[in-house]
């Protein structure tokens, strides 16, 4: 058939036919049709109306089935450029470098395959990449397992990325789109990390609510950065090698210690963007409630159900979902919890960072006993019977 | 609504035999008749023999819960090997189950658990149905394939939902519709059955009337009707 005689659906990409929408209309607003699809799909219909440009990956469980379903969208048109790299180091230098060109830039890893990319991924907010990586957690530790567990979250704290916690497949649909926003803002210039537990999210199904295909975010400005695209035509300002930002072969000091206020300070910046696109950074139930159970991801599921047994039984207990860990909701934190007398932290994973983050926040704040656990790690799930059990336990 | 109705399933069997596609198809079938369901699967390496387990969540109520399911109060076993050559991630086979469970057990003769599980079992207060699923598949569908079915079927009776109607469309909803993501060694499968099954339409014929005598052999032998006194009555009624 010679092109003359195609229709324009036959040949013209699919992303390209897909039509740019407000970013705010598109996830408060348009009308929305609920699907029930396992995680690694609701990720896919996300990176199908996010218009990205470049995606760079390489596979890894429980990944691995996201970035297969990414690999039919580049090939459908809605992805403009995907490759698989030779590992992480190099998949995490060549997104930053992507990004740096200032196209829209999208990977995903787990675990051990997160491990050996941080080098690169640690370098990436001073680079000032916006970029968004998804990350279905899995075990780091030896013995070789699979399974979900958290503990690489605890990796990703203090690197200077934007990092978002997603409890089900609903989330991991919306905060990875809004994420895509939130770190292409002018003053964040940063990027951003969707975690979701593996497995239990990204291979179950659930009900994911999503806005019509034919709707895409907007592109990508690499323009409107706090650090401008590179332009290979044009020698950009340069990161290093500029009197008086350098001192011999390294930068100084001061500027280096400035340069690490900027990027957290916009860490900090990006919460309005976040509470634009996805609402409070975290959510509360029974806010008057004197025992409460604090937690992120897929661990929030396990509370909800423990919160309703105990609210059958008639006894109040006050949730609290933290939605993003980076940036660090302490504000609204103090204030949920300003009358707390007991807190609980249940984690899935052993170090029990969310623990500590809290601890830090609370810390001189309130008067509540903040309980470490319960904690789950290794990969199991934390049955809803375990978290009743500390309530009462607690209690005696 | 009625009372909160709440099932969840653990299902342990063998590599191939189609576990995590029977937890699918039960499971949206749920969802198809407005029930709520959720389910993850669990396996290792991929391979054929390999033990695998899949959990299925049914509720009239919304689902919070994720992830594998600890107390199960149900358990589907889809191979007896799972039990006595102990290819299961649960040792033994009925570890966590609540008081007053379910074991649906494919095999055609009851087995002869050691005094302690016997015992233990008993102590749960476990009802226990052996159901010859894997005959069942090979007489009414002409492959053991369909063995998954039939543990559909004859779950589905138990319970008394999803019905029929909605099995028929989840299982078509497998195989015709827009489908799931389904892994190498499922989608190598798949391609085997759709060659011996030359027409889709023949595959799900096949599929159907499995499920369908495995629901008929479990309202026969009255199976699960011990949970709901008017059972008897409208499965009556349902016949005429």
């Amino acid at each position: 058939m010679s092109e003359s005689t195609q229709t324009k659906e036959e040949w013209v990409p699919k992303g390209d036919l897909q039509e740019i929408k407000d970013p705010e209309w598109l996830f408060h607003e348009a009308p929305r049709k609920t699907e029930f699809i396992t995680g690694s799909e609701a990720a896919r219909e996300a990176i199908r109306r996010a218009n990205v440009d470049i995606a760079i990956s390489y596979p890894i469980t429980p990944q691995s089935e996201t970035m297969q379903q990414a690999g039919y969208l580049f090939d459908e048109g809605y992805i403009k450029e995907y490759y698989r790299g030779e590992e992480e180091i190099g998949v995490m230098s060549a997104l930053g470098g992507a990004s740096r060109a200032g196209v829209r830039s999208l990977t995903a890893t787990s675990g051990p395959g997160l491990m050996r990319g941080l080098e690169a991924i640690s370098s990436w907010p001073g680079a000032r990449t916006p970029l968004v990586m998804m990350n279905m957690c899995r075990v780091i530790n030896t013995p070789l397992a699979i399974p979900p567990d958290n503990i690489e979250i605890s990796f990703l704290l203090n690197t200077g990325l934007l990092h978002a916690h997603a409890e089900n497949q609903q989330d991991f649909f919306d905060y990875s789109l809004a994420a895509f926003m939130v770190s292409e803002q002018v003053d964040v210039t940063l990027p951003a990390v969707v975690s979701v537990d593996g497995f239990f999210v990204t291979h179950a199904r659930g009900q994911v609510s999503m806005f019509d295909e034919k709707y895409k975010l907007p592109p990508r400005d690499g323009w409107r950065a706090a650090i401008p695209a590179m332009d290979n035509e044009n020698p950009p300002a340069r990161l290093s090698r500029d009197a008086p930002i350098q001192k011999s072969n390294f930068i100084s000091y001061h500027m280096h210690a400035s340069w690490q206020q900027e990027v957290f300070a916009a860490v900090e910046r990006s919460a309005k963007y976040w509470r634009k696109y996805i609402g409070d950074l975290i959510e509360v139930i029974n806010p008057n409630a004197e025992e409460f159970i604090v937690s992120s991801g897929a661990c929030v599921s396990q509370a909800r159900e423990a919160v309703r047994q105990e609210g059958e039984k008639g006894r109040e207990v006050g949730l609290i979902k933290i939605k993003t860990i980076r940036p660090w909701p302490k504000r609204e934190l103090l204030a949920a919890l300003k009358n707390a007398k007991r807190i609980f932290v249940p984690e899935f994973n052993q170090a029990g960072w969310l623990h500590k983050e809290l601890c830090s926040t609370l810390y001189g704040q309130i008067k509540a006993d903040i309980v470490p656990g319960p904690r789950v790690y290794g990969g199991m799930t934390m049955p809803t019977e375990m978290v009743l059990e500390w309530l009462e336990d607690y209690r005696k | 609504m009625s009372e909160v109705k709440r099932y969840n399933v653990r299902m342990a069997g063998l590599g191939g035999q189609g576990v995590v596609t029977a937890s699918h198809i039960l499971s949206n079938a749920v969802v198809l008749s407005n029930g709520f369901s959720s389910l993850v699967p669990f396996f290792g390496s991929e391979k054929r023999n390999a033990p695998v387990e899949s959990y299925v969540r049914i509720s009239n109520e919304e689902i919070y819960e994720i992830g594998e399911i600890v107390y199960p109060n149900v358990l589907m076993i889809f191979s007896e090997q799972v039990i006595t050559l102990g290819k299961s991630y649960t040792m033994p086979f009925y570890t966590g189950l609540k008081q007053d469970g379910i074991i649906l057990i494919n095999n055609n003769k009851p087995i002869n658990f050691v005094p302690d599980e016997e015992r233990e079992m008993e102590e749960k207060g476990a009802k226990v149905y052996y159901l010859p699923a894997t005959e069942m598949a090979n007489d009414v569908a002409k492959t053991e394939l369909a063995t998954n079915m039939c543990m559909c079927g004859a779950i589905s009776a138990i319970f008394g939902m999803p019905d029929l109607v909605a099995l028929e469309a989840s299982v078509k909803d497998r195989f015709i519709g827009k489908g799931i993501v389904v892994s190498g060694g499922t989608a190598a499968l798949d391609s085997v059955i759709e060659k011996k099954f030359a027409k889709k339409q023949k595959l799900l014929d096949a599929n159907m009337n499995a499920i369908k005598a495995a629901h008929q052999y479990a309202i026969d032998h009255k199976w699960g009707f011990h949970t709901d006194a008017n059972r008897e009555e409208r499965e009556k009624t349902a016949t005429v």
